[in-house]
């Protein structure tokens, strides 16, 4: 979560404050952990809410958290780095509506401005 | 007969400003590591190192963390991963530039919460082309934990 995750949380705290109104309302950014042995669930919750107060963390067992992995088609796995580790993981973010179908994925390479239009014109024909 | 002591003297100083440009001399700039959240166990510290000769980052050591790492963001497709450093090459002259979406610091195993507003030691050992080393003494502001990553994604575009 230190590198790579604070670039998404920051995006996703831009994107938000691009929204107006309803859109903005409707914008729930859930963050789930992929290493919940290390990310406690009192730091997560800090950790996501320092990038924006609405913003809700996850976690689970390992098992629970494989499994819904799994079911996101998330890779990942952890990577030795001297006497610790890194975990290596896919980047892409998901969107759902909020019947829970999935709609839009947000890839790392798109900006916080792309990523808002995209949610924009996703709610004006969902 | 009395201006002996001077010539001498001008001499020595003729040899000094000869030598100075032999002595590696790096420059740290824009250095900052991210604050964490309570209990959380590692950040990031970013920098901008510019080396006056061919020179190599070999190592960082600070008191607020266990273990101090150079990493490097790499994507593999969709993948992003962090691989560890052993050394980061600071070609003379060049600014070379440590960021959340490249090559930066890890620190792992922080021994306390790192807030907004602190400084945090840093100690850079720099290898010169001849092997000889030196430390470099770095306080690093701590920024708020969304800082900007510094246009990482925006490169990123202009690679499109």
């Amino acid at each position: 979560m230190p590198a790579v995750c604070p670039t998404t949380l920051a995006r996703a705290a831009q994107i938000r404050k691009l929204l107006r109104g309803r859109d903005r309302d409707l914008f729930q950014v859930v963050f789930i952990t992929l290493d919940p042995e290390r990310d406690t669930p009192e730091v997560l919750d800090a950790y996501v809410k320092a990038f924006d107060p609405t913003f809700t963390a996850l976690t689970g067992t390992p098992e629970e958290i494989a499994a819904v992995a799994k079911e996101f088609k998330v890779f990942y796995e952890k990577v030795p780095a001297g006497d610790t580790y890194t975990i290596s993981h896919s980047s892409t973010s998901y969107v759902y509506d909020t019947r829970g179908t999935l709609r839009l994925s947000l890839g790392h390479s798109l900006n916080a401005k792309e990523c808002a239009e995209d949610l924009v014109t996703l709610m004006e024909i969902c | 007969m009395s201006m002996q002591p001077i010539k001498r003297g001008l001499a020595a100083l003729v040899l000094m400003g000869l030598a100075l440009p032999a002595l590696a001399q790096t420059t740290v700039s824009d250095a900052w590591v991210r604050a964490s959240v309570p209990h959380q166990q590692s950040t990031g510290a970013f920098m901008v190192l510019t080396a006056s000769s061919d020179s190599k980052l070999v190592g960082v050591a600070s008191p607020v963390a266990k273990t101090v790492q150079v990493h490097e963001m790499t994507m593999n497709g969709d993948v992003m991963g962090m691989r560890e450093v052993k050394a980061v090459e600071l070609p003379a002259g060049k600014a070379v530039t440590l960021d959340p979406n490249g090559l930066h610091v890890m620190l792992m195993g922080l021994h306390n919460q790192v807030k907004e507003g602190d400084k945090v030691p840093l100690t850079l050992t720099i290898e010169d082309a001849k092997g000889a080393k030196e430390t470099l003494e770095v306080q690093a502001q701590v920024r708020a934990l969304n800082a900007d990553a510094g246009g990482g994604h925006d490169h990123m575009h202009m690679n499109h």
